[in-house]
Protein backbone atom coordinates (compact mmCIF):
# COMPACT_ATOMS: atom_id res chain seq x y z
CA UNK A 1 0.00 0.00 0.00
CA UNK A 2 2.82 2.39 0.89
CA UNK A 3 4.33 1.76 -2.52
CA UNK A 4 1.01 2.62 -4.10
CA UNK A 5 0.89 5.96 -2.31
CA UNK A 6 4.51 6.69 -3.24
CA UNK A 7 3.76 5.99 -6.88
CA UNK A 8 0.70 8.16 -6.61
CA UNK A 9 2.67 11.00 -5.05
CA UNK A 10 5.34 10.76 -7.72
CA UNK A 11 2.90 10.64 -10.60
CA UNK A 12 1.04 13.55 -9.04
CA UNK A 13 4.24 15.56 -8.87
CA UNK A 14 5.08 14.63 -12.46
CA UNK A 15 1.67 15.61 -13.64
CA UNK A 16 1.83 18.90 -11.78
CA UNK A 17 5.19 19.55 -13.42
CA UNK A 18 3.87 18.67 -16.85
CA UNK A 19 0.89 20.91 -16.14
CA UNK A 20 3.26 23.79 -15.46
CA UNK A 21 5.04 23.13 -18.73
CA UNK A 22 1.74 23.04 -20.55
CA UNK A 23 0.65 26.24 -18.87
CA UNK A 24 3.77 28.04 -19.99
CA UNK A 25 3.58 26.83 -23.53
CA UNK A 26 -0.16 26.32 -23.93
CA UNK A 27 -0.29 28.48 -27.00
CA UNK A 28 1.73 25.74 -28.65
CA UNK A 29 -0.34 22.86 -27.22
CA UNK A 30 -2.45 21.27 -29.90
CA UNK A 31 -6.11 20.52 -29.14
CA UNK A 32 -5.25 16.81 -29.40
CA UNK A 33 -2.55 17.18 -26.75
CA UNK A 34 -4.94 19.17 -24.59
CA UNK A 35 -7.53 16.40 -24.71
CA UNK A 36 -4.94 13.76 -23.83
CA UNK A 37 -3.58 15.90 -20.99
CA UNK A 38 -7.07 16.50 -19.58
CA UNK A 39 -7.89 12.82 -19.66
CA UNK A 40 -4.68 11.90 -17.84
CA UNK A 41 -5.41 14.63 -15.34
CA UNK A 42 -8.92 13.29 -14.74
CA UNK A 43 -7.58 9.76 -14.19
CA UNK A 44 -5.20 11.09 -11.59
CA UNK A 45 -7.95 13.02 -9.83
CA UNK A 46 -9.92 9.76 -9.88
CA UNK A 47 -7.03 7.86 -8.26
CA UNK A 48 -6.80 10.32 -5.41
CA UNK A 49 -10.58 10.40 -5.07
CA UNK A 50 -10.38 6.61 -4.94
CA UNK A 51 -8.24 6.72 -1.80
CA UNK A 52 -10.60 9.11 -0.04
CA UNK A 53 -13.76 7.50 -1.40
CA UNK A 54 -12.52 4.00 -0.61
CA UNK A 55 -12.12 5.05 3.01
CA UNK A 56 -15.42 6.95 3.05
CA UNK A 57 -17.24 3.90 1.69
CA UNK A 58 -15.54 1.54 4.15
CA UNK A 59 -13.73 -0.36 1.40
CA UNK A 60 -10.37 0.42 3.02
CA UNK A 61 -9.37 1.42 6.54
CA UNK A 62 -9.14 5.09 7.35
CA UNK A 63 -5.51 6.24 7.47
CA UNK A 64 -5.04 9.91 8.31
CA UNK A 65 -1.68 10.28 6.56
CA UNK A 66 -2.82 8.58 3.35
CA UNK A 67 -6.04 10.60 3.33
CA UNK A 68 -4.09 13.81 3.79
CA UNK A 69 -1.67 12.94 0.98
CA UNK A 70 -4.56 12.23 -1.39
CA UNK A 71 -6.39 15.43 -0.44
CA UNK A 72 -3.22 17.51 -0.84
CA UNK A 73 -2.75 16.02 -4.31
CA UNK A 74 -6.33 16.88 -5.20
CA UNK A 75 -5.82 20.53 -4.26
CA UNK A 76 -2.57 20.67 -6.16
CA UNK A 77 -4.28 19.35 -9.27
CA UNK A 78 -7.64 20.99 -8.78
CA UNK A 79 -9.47 21.99 -11.91
CA UNK A 80 -8.88 25.70 -11.76
CA UNK A 81 -5.19 25.12 -12.46
CA UNK A 82 -6.25 23.33 -15.61
CA UNK A 83 -7.89 26.04 -17.69
CA UNK A 84 -4.91 26.20 -20.05
CA UNK A 85 -5.80 22.68 -21.10
CA UNK A 86 -9.11 23.90 -22.55
CA UNK A 87 -8.03 25.63 -25.77
CA UNK A 88 -10.62 26.38 -28.45
CA UNK A 89 -11.01 23.52 -30.86
CA UNK A 90 -10.66 20.80 -28.23
CA UNK A 91 -14.42 20.17 -27.95
CA UNK A 92 -16.33 16.96 -28.66
CA UNK A 93 -17.45 18.20 -32.09
CA UNK A 94 -13.86 18.88 -33.16
CA UNK A 95 -12.05 15.87 -31.69
CA UNK A 96 -13.49 12.37 -31.64
CA UNK A 97 -11.98 11.34 -28.31
CA UNK A 98 -13.06 14.54 -26.53
CA UNK A 99 -16.16 14.55 -24.35
CA UNK A 100 -15.90 18.26 -23.59
CA UNK A 101 -19.12 19.77 -24.96
CA UNK A 102 -18.91 22.92 -27.10
CA UNK A 103 -21.09 24.61 -24.41
CA UNK A 104 -17.90 25.03 -22.36
CA UNK A 105 -16.64 27.66 -24.76
CA UNK A 106 -19.97 29.48 -25.07
CA UNK A 107 -20.28 29.64 -21.24
CA UNK A 108 -16.63 29.87 -20.30
CA UNK A 109 -17.31 32.09 -17.26
CA UNK A 110 -19.74 29.59 -15.81
CA UNK A 111 -17.36 26.75 -16.62
CA UNK A 112 -14.54 28.58 -14.83
CA UNK A 113 -16.80 29.28 -11.85
CA UNK A 114 -17.63 25.58 -11.59
CA UNK A 115 -13.94 24.69 -11.79
CA UNK A 116 -13.33 27.18 -9.01
CA UNK A 117 -16.07 25.52 -6.92
CA UNK A 118 -14.22 22.23 -7.42
CA UNK A 119 -11.08 23.82 -6.01
CA UNK A 120 -13.04 25.11 -3.00
CA UNK A 121 -14.44 21.61 -2.39
CA UNK A 122 -10.96 20.08 -2.71
CA UNK A 123 -9.65 22.60 -0.19
CA UNK A 124 -12.51 21.59 2.12
CA UNK A 125 -11.38 17.99 1.80
CA UNK A 126 -7.80 19.02 2.52
CA UNK A 127 -8.94 20.53 5.81
CA UNK A 128 -11.07 17.46 6.65
CA UNK A 129 -8.80 14.64 5.56
CA UNK A 130 -6.77 14.37 8.75
CA UNK A 131 -9.77 14.89 11.05
CA UNK A 132 -11.16 11.38 11.01
CA UNK A 133 -13.41 9.18 8.91
CA UNK A 134 -16.61 11.12 9.53
CA UNK A 135 -15.02 14.38 8.40
CA UNK A 136 -13.84 12.69 5.18
CA UNK A 137 -17.30 11.25 4.57
CA UNK A 138 -18.89 14.67 5.02
CA UNK A 139 -16.42 16.39 2.69
CA UNK A 140 -16.84 13.67 0.08
CA UNK A 141 -20.42 14.72 -0.69
CA UNK A 142 -19.46 18.30 -1.51
CA UNK A 143 -16.51 17.16 -3.55
CA UNK A 144 -18.58 14.70 -5.58
CA UNK A 145 -21.23 17.38 -6.06
CA UNK A 146 -18.67 19.77 -7.51
CA UNK A 147 -17.41 17.15 -9.96
CA UNK A 148 -20.98 16.34 -10.92
CA UNK A 149 -22.03 19.94 -11.53
CA UNK A 150 -19.54 20.20 -14.39
CA UNK A 151 -20.16 16.71 -15.70
CA UNK A 152 -23.89 17.42 -15.71
CA UNK A 153 -23.69 20.35 -18.10
CA UNK A 154 -20.40 20.13 -19.92
CA UNK A 155 -19.55 16.48 -20.52
CA UNK A 156 -20.96 14.53 -23.43
CA UNK A 157 -22.45 11.14 -22.56
CA UNK A 158 -20.13 8.45 -23.93
CA UNK B 1 -68.19 0.81 -61.47
CA UNK B 2 -70.40 3.14 -59.49
CA UNK B 3 -71.19 0.24 -57.20
CA UNK B 4 -67.49 -0.52 -56.73
CA UNK B 5 -66.78 3.10 -55.83
CA UNK B 6 -69.64 3.07 -53.36
CA UNK B 7 -68.28 -0.11 -51.80
CA UNK B 8 -64.77 1.31 -51.65
CA UNK B 9 -66.12 4.51 -50.14
CA UNK B 10 -68.03 2.56 -47.54
CA UNK B 11 -64.97 0.48 -46.76
CA UNK B 12 -62.85 3.62 -46.36
CA UNK B 13 -65.44 5.07 -44.01
CA UNK B 14 -65.46 1.88 -41.95
CA UNK B 15 -61.66 2.00 -41.91
CA UNK B 16 -61.58 5.60 -40.78
CA UNK B 17 -64.25 4.91 -38.19
CA UNK B 18 -62.27 1.95 -36.87
CA UNK B 19 -59.09 4.04 -36.76
CA UNK B 20 -61.00 6.75 -34.92
CA UNK B 21 -62.28 4.27 -32.35
CA UNK B 22 -58.91 2.56 -31.95
CA UNK B 23 -57.12 5.83 -31.35
CA UNK B 24 -59.62 6.92 -28.70
CA UNK B 25 -58.08 7.66 -25.27
CA UNK B 26 -58.48 4.76 -22.86
CA UNK B 27 -58.51 6.18 -19.33
CA UNK B 28 -58.79 4.15 -16.15
CA UNK B 29 -62.30 4.03 -14.67
CA UNK B 30 -63.18 5.98 -11.52
CA UNK B 31 -63.42 2.69 -9.63
CA UNK B 32 -59.67 2.21 -10.00
CA UNK B 33 -59.05 4.65 -7.15
CA UNK B 34 -61.92 3.47 -4.92
CA UNK B 35 -60.98 3.65 -1.26
CA UNK B 36 -57.57 5.21 -1.89
CA UNK B 37 -56.58 8.24 0.18
CA UNK B 38 -53.34 9.95 -0.77
CA UNK B 39 -50.53 10.12 1.79
CA UNK B 40 -48.28 13.08 0.91
CA UNK B 41 -45.32 11.71 2.88
CA UNK B 42 -45.30 8.49 0.89
CA UNK B 43 -45.97 10.61 -2.20
CA UNK B 44 -42.67 12.46 -1.67
CA UNK B 45 -40.85 9.16 -2.22
CA UNK B 46 -42.94 8.41 -5.31
CA UNK B 47 -42.05 11.90 -6.56
CA UNK B 48 -38.34 11.16 -6.11
CA UNK B 49 -38.56 7.69 -7.66
CA UNK B 50 -40.49 9.08 -10.64
CA UNK B 51 -37.97 11.87 -11.19
CA UNK B 52 -40.80 14.41 -11.71
CA UNK B 53 -38.68 17.45 -10.79
CA UNK B 54 -35.92 16.48 -13.22
CA UNK B 55 -38.15 17.53 -16.12
CA UNK B 56 -40.80 19.81 -14.60
CA UNK B 57 -38.64 22.15 -12.50
CA UNK B 58 -37.60 25.38 -14.21
CA UNK B 59 -34.50 25.05 -16.43
CA UNK B 60 -32.46 27.20 -14.04
CA UNK B 61 -33.70 25.43 -10.89
CA UNK B 62 -31.24 24.56 -8.12
CA UNK B 63 -31.68 22.22 -5.16
CA UNK B 64 -33.83 24.77 -3.32
CA UNK B 65 -36.21 25.44 -6.20
CA UNK B 66 -36.37 21.91 -7.60
CA UNK B 67 -39.87 21.51 -6.13
CA UNK B 68 -41.18 24.57 -8.01
CA UNK B 69 -42.73 22.73 -10.91
CA UNK B 70 -43.39 25.58 -13.32
CA UNK B 71 -41.93 23.67 -16.27
CA UNK B 72 -40.15 25.18 -19.26
CA UNK B 73 -37.29 22.72 -19.80
CA UNK B 74 -36.85 22.01 -23.50
CA UNK B 75 -36.20 18.54 -24.87
CA UNK B 76 -34.99 18.48 -28.44
CA UNK B 77 -35.73 15.16 -30.12
CA UNK B 78 -35.96 13.79 -33.64
CA UNK B 79 -39.74 14.35 -33.50
CA UNK B 80 -39.54 17.99 -32.45
CA UNK B 81 -38.96 19.99 -29.29
CA UNK B 82 -41.04 19.11 -26.25
CA UNK B 83 -41.39 21.69 -23.50
CA UNK B 84 -42.16 20.42 -20.02
CA UNK B 85 -45.47 21.89 -18.81
CA UNK B 86 -46.30 23.49 -15.47
CA UNK B 87 -47.44 20.77 -13.02
CA UNK B 88 -47.31 22.99 -9.93
CA UNK B 89 -50.32 23.42 -7.66
CA UNK B 90 -51.30 26.65 -9.44
CA UNK B 91 -55.04 26.30 -10.27
CA UNK B 92 -54.76 28.20 -13.56
CA UNK B 93 -51.35 27.35 -15.03
CA UNK B 94 -50.65 24.14 -13.12
CA UNK B 95 -52.70 21.16 -12.01
CA UNK B 96 -54.05 22.57 -8.74
CA UNK B 97 -57.64 21.84 -9.74
CA UNK B 98 -57.11 18.30 -10.95
CA UNK B 99 -58.78 15.36 -9.19
CA UNK B 100 -56.88 12.25 -8.11
CA UNK B 101 -58.39 10.36 -11.04
CA UNK B 102 -57.31 13.03 -13.51
CA UNK B 103 -53.74 12.89 -12.20
CA UNK B 104 -53.73 9.07 -12.25
CA UNK B 105 -54.90 9.05 -15.88
CA UNK B 106 -52.36 11.67 -16.92
CA UNK B 107 -49.48 9.75 -15.33
CA UNK B 108 -50.49 6.16 -16.03
CA UNK B 109 -52.40 6.48 -19.31
CA UNK B 110 -51.04 9.66 -20.88
CA UNK B 111 -54.55 11.14 -21.10
CA UNK B 112 -55.34 14.75 -20.17
CA UNK B 113 -58.43 15.76 -18.16
CA UNK B 114 -59.92 16.96 -21.48
CA UNK B 115 -59.35 13.51 -22.96
CA UNK B 116 -56.41 14.33 -25.25
CA UNK B 117 -53.32 12.14 -25.65
CA UNK B 118 -50.03 13.33 -24.21
CA UNK B 119 -46.80 12.84 -26.13
CA UNK B 120 -44.73 9.91 -24.85
CA UNK B 121 -41.88 12.31 -23.98
CA UNK B 122 -43.90 12.12 -20.75
CA UNK B 123 -42.88 8.58 -19.76
CA UNK B 124 -46.36 7.16 -19.14
CA UNK B 125 -45.32 4.06 -21.08
CA UNK B 126 -43.22 3.27 -17.98
CA UNK B 127 -45.55 4.83 -15.39
CA UNK B 128 -48.34 2.53 -16.66
CA UNK B 129 -46.67 -0.16 -14.52
CA UNK B 130 -46.91 1.94 -11.36
CA UNK B 131 -49.22 1.08 -8.49
CA UNK B 132 -52.36 3.27 -8.62
CA UNK B 133 -52.08 3.81 -4.84
CA UNK B 134 -48.58 5.25 -5.33
CA UNK B 135 -49.88 7.76 -7.86
CA UNK B 136 -52.71 8.82 -5.53
CA UNK B 137 -50.01 9.42 -2.88
CA UNK B 138 -48.03 11.39 -5.47
CA UNK B 139 -51.09 13.53 -6.21
CA UNK B 140 -51.40 14.34 -2.50
CA UNK B 141 -47.73 15.33 -2.39
CA UNK B 142 -47.92 17.49 -5.53
CA UNK B 143 -50.70 19.52 -3.84
CA UNK B 144 -48.29 20.44 -1.03
CA UNK B 145 -45.78 22.01 -3.44
CA UNK B 146 -45.76 25.73 -4.25
CA UNK B 147 -47.97 27.23 -6.96
CA UNK B 148 -46.01 28.70 -9.85
CA UNK B 149 -47.82 31.06 -12.22
CA UNK B 150 -45.71 30.34 -15.33
CA UNK B 151 -47.90 29.48 -18.37
CA UNK B 152 -47.12 26.15 -20.06
CA UNK B 153 -45.75 26.50 -23.59
CA UNK B 154 -46.89 24.56 -26.66
CA UNK B 155 -44.58 21.83 -27.90
CA UNK B 156 -42.77 22.64 -31.14
CA UNK B 157 -43.69 19.58 -33.14
CA UNK B 158 -44.26 19.46 -36.90
CA UNK B 159 -46.63 17.42 -39.11
CA UNK B 160 -47.57 14.58 -38.74
CA UNK B 161 -46.56 14.38 -35.09
CA UNK B 162 -48.67 17.43 -34.26
CA UNK B 163 -51.84 15.39 -34.74
CA UNK B 164 -52.40 14.23 -31.19
CA UNK B 165 -55.06 11.74 -32.19
CA UNK B 166 -52.34 9.75 -34.00
CA UNK B 167 -50.76 9.12 -30.60
CA UNK B 168 -53.64 6.73 -30.03
CA UNK B 169 -52.04 4.57 -32.72
CA UNK B 170 -48.66 4.88 -31.01
CA UNK B 171 -50.23 3.75 -27.76
CA UNK B 172 -51.86 0.75 -29.48
CA UNK B 173 -48.43 -0.31 -30.69
CA UNK B 174 -46.22 0.51 -27.74
CA UNK B 175 -48.21 1.08 -24.56
CA UNK B 176 -48.77 -1.95 -22.39
CA UNK B 177 -48.54 -2.74 -18.74
CA UNK B 178 -46.81 -6.12 -18.98
CA UNK B 179 -43.56 -6.53 -17.08
CA UNK B 180 -40.62 -6.56 -19.44
CA UNK B 181 -38.45 -9.10 -17.64
CA UNK B 182 -40.67 -12.15 -17.53
CA UNK B 183 -38.30 -14.57 -15.81
CA UNK B 184 -38.96 -15.45 -12.20
CA UNK B 185 -37.66 -12.78 -9.82
CA UNK B 186 -37.22 -12.94 -6.05
CA UNK B 187 -38.83 -10.33 -3.78
CA UNK B 188 -35.90 -7.92 -3.94
CA UNK B 189 -35.55 -8.20 -7.73
CA UNK B 190 -39.31 -7.72 -8.06
CA UNK B 191 -39.12 -4.46 -6.12
CA UNK B 192 -36.26 -3.48 -8.44
CA UNK B 193 -38.39 -4.22 -11.50
CA UNK B 194 -41.22 -2.07 -10.12
CA UNK B 195 -38.79 0.83 -9.92
CA UNK B 196 -36.71 0.29 -13.06
CA UNK B 197 -39.56 -0.72 -15.39
CA UNK B 198 -42.09 1.60 -13.73
CA UNK B 199 -41.63 4.78 -11.73
CA UNK B 200 -37.90 5.33 -12.27
CA UNK B 201 -38.45 4.84 -16.05
CA UNK B 202 -34.80 3.85 -16.65
CA UNK B 203 -35.65 2.18 -19.95
CA UNK B 204 -36.77 5.47 -21.50
CA UNK B 205 -33.13 6.45 -22.03
CA UNK B 206 -31.20 3.19 -21.59
CA UNK B 207 -33.24 1.14 -24.10
CA UNK B 208 -33.01 1.78 -27.85
CA UNK B 209 -36.08 3.01 -29.71
CA UNK B 210 -37.40 1.98 -33.10
CA UNK B 211 -38.11 4.43 -35.91
CA UNK B 212 -41.52 5.32 -34.41
CA UNK B 213 -40.05 6.00 -31.01
CA UNK B 214 -41.27 2.75 -29.45
CA UNK B 215 -39.05 0.93 -26.98
CA UNK B 216 -37.10 -1.99 -28.50
CA UNK B 217 -37.55 -4.26 -25.50
CA UNK B 218 -35.52 -7.10 -27.04
CA UNK B 219 -32.49 -4.95 -26.17
CA UNK B 220 -33.94 -3.88 -22.81
CA UNK B 221 -31.50 -1.52 -21.01
CA UNK B 222 -28.88 -2.35 -23.64
CA UNK B 223 -27.89 1.27 -24.26
CA UNK B 224 -29.18 3.76 -26.82
CA UNK B 225 -28.59 6.98 -28.65
CA UNK B 226 -29.05 9.99 -26.38
CA UNK B 227 -32.72 10.93 -27.01
CA UNK B 228 -32.03 14.60 -26.40
CA UNK B 229 -28.53 15.57 -27.45
CA UNK B 230 -25.15 14.15 -28.40
CA UNK B 231 -23.59 10.83 -27.50
CA UNK B 232 -25.00 7.57 -26.25
CA UNK B 233 -26.62 6.35 -23.05
CA UNK B 234 -24.80 3.27 -21.72
CA UNK B 235 -25.79 -0.38 -21.67
CA UNK B 236 -26.55 -1.14 -18.01
CA UNK B 237 -27.14 -4.87 -18.35
CA UNK B 238 -24.51 -7.32 -17.14
CA UNK B 239 -23.59 -7.79 -20.81
CA UNK B 240 -21.61 -4.59 -20.49
CA UNK B 241 -21.75 -3.19 -16.96
CA UNK B 242 -19.38 -5.26 -14.81
CA UNK B 243 -20.00 -3.43 -11.53
CA UNK B 244 -21.04 -5.42 -8.46
CA UNK B 245 -24.54 -4.92 -7.06
CA UNK B 246 -22.93 -2.96 -4.22
CA UNK B 247 -21.13 -0.70 -6.74
CA UNK B 248 -24.44 0.05 -8.46
CA UNK B 249 -26.19 0.91 -5.19
CA UNK B 250 -23.30 3.17 -4.15
CA UNK B 251 -23.38 4.93 -7.53
CA UNK B 252 -27.12 5.55 -7.24
CA UNK B 253 -26.61 7.13 -3.83
CA UNK B 254 -23.34 9.06 -4.29
CA UNK B 255 -22.90 9.45 -8.04
CA UNK B 256 -19.43 7.88 -7.80
CA UNK B 257 -18.48 5.08 -10.18
CA UNK B 258 -16.13 2.36 -8.87
CA UNK B 259 -13.20 4.27 -10.43
CA UNK B 260 -14.40 7.51 -8.82
CA UNK B 261 -15.57 9.19 -11.93
CA UNK B 262 -18.93 10.85 -11.29
CA UNK B 263 -22.33 10.75 -12.91
CA UNK B 264 -22.87 13.33 -15.64
CA UNK B 265 -25.68 14.70 -17.77
CA UNK B 266 -29.22 13.65 -16.87
CA UNK B 267 -27.84 11.01 -14.47
CA UNK B 268 -26.92 13.80 -12.07
CA UNK B 269 -30.65 14.41 -11.59
CA UNK B 270 -31.34 10.71 -11.38
CA UNK B 271 -28.75 10.19 -8.64
CA UNK B 272 -30.12 13.18 -6.71
CA UNK B 273 -33.53 11.48 -6.79
CA UNK B 274 -32.34 7.93 -6.10
CA UNK B 275 -30.38 9.19 -3.07
CA UNK B 276 -33.71 10.16 -1.48
CA UNK B 277 -35.05 6.59 -1.60
CA UNK B 278 -34.41 4.05 1.15
CA UNK B 279 -31.21 2.01 0.83
CA UNK B 280 -33.35 -1.08 0.26
CA UNK B 281 -34.69 0.44 -2.98
CA UNK B 282 -31.21 1.16 -4.36
CA UNK B 283 -30.20 -2.39 -3.44
CA UNK B 284 -33.33 -3.68 -5.18
CA UNK B 285 -32.51 -1.79 -8.38
CA UNK B 286 -28.99 -3.23 -8.30
CA UNK B 287 -30.30 -6.77 -7.76
CA UNK B 288 -32.79 -6.36 -10.60
CA UNK B 289 -30.11 -5.05 -13.02
CA UNK B 290 -28.11 -8.19 -12.27
CA UNK B 291 -31.15 -10.29 -13.20
CA UNK B 292 -31.91 -8.52 -16.50
CA UNK B 293 -30.99 -10.61 -19.58
CA UNK B 294 -27.53 -9.40 -20.62
CA UNK B 295 -27.35 -7.43 -23.86
CA UNK B 296 -24.01 -7.75 -25.62
CA UNK B 297 -23.23 -5.28 -28.34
Amino acid sequence: MTKFFKTLAISTALLAASGAVFAESHAAMSPEDAVAARQTHMKLLGQNMGVLGGMAQGKMDYDAAAAQAAADALVENAMIADMAKFPEGSDSDSIATSRALPAIWTNFDDFTAKAEACTVAATGMQAAAGQGLEAVQAAMGALGGSCGSCHETYRKPK
Amino acid sequence: MGKLLTSLGALALVGLGTAWMLTEPDPLPASSIDGLIGDPERGALVFAAGGCASCHAAPEADDQTASHLGGGRRFETQFGTFIAPNISSDPVHGIGNWSDLEIVNAVMRGVSPEGAHYYPAFPYSSYIRADVADIVDLAAYLRTLPAVATPSLDHEVGFPFNIRRSLGGWKLLFLNEDWIVQTELDAQETRGSELVEGLAHCGECHTPRNILGGSNTSAWLGGAANPSGDGTIPNITSGKLDWSAEDIAIYLESGFTPSFDTAGGEMVHVVRNMAKLPQSDRDAIAAYLKAVPPVTQ
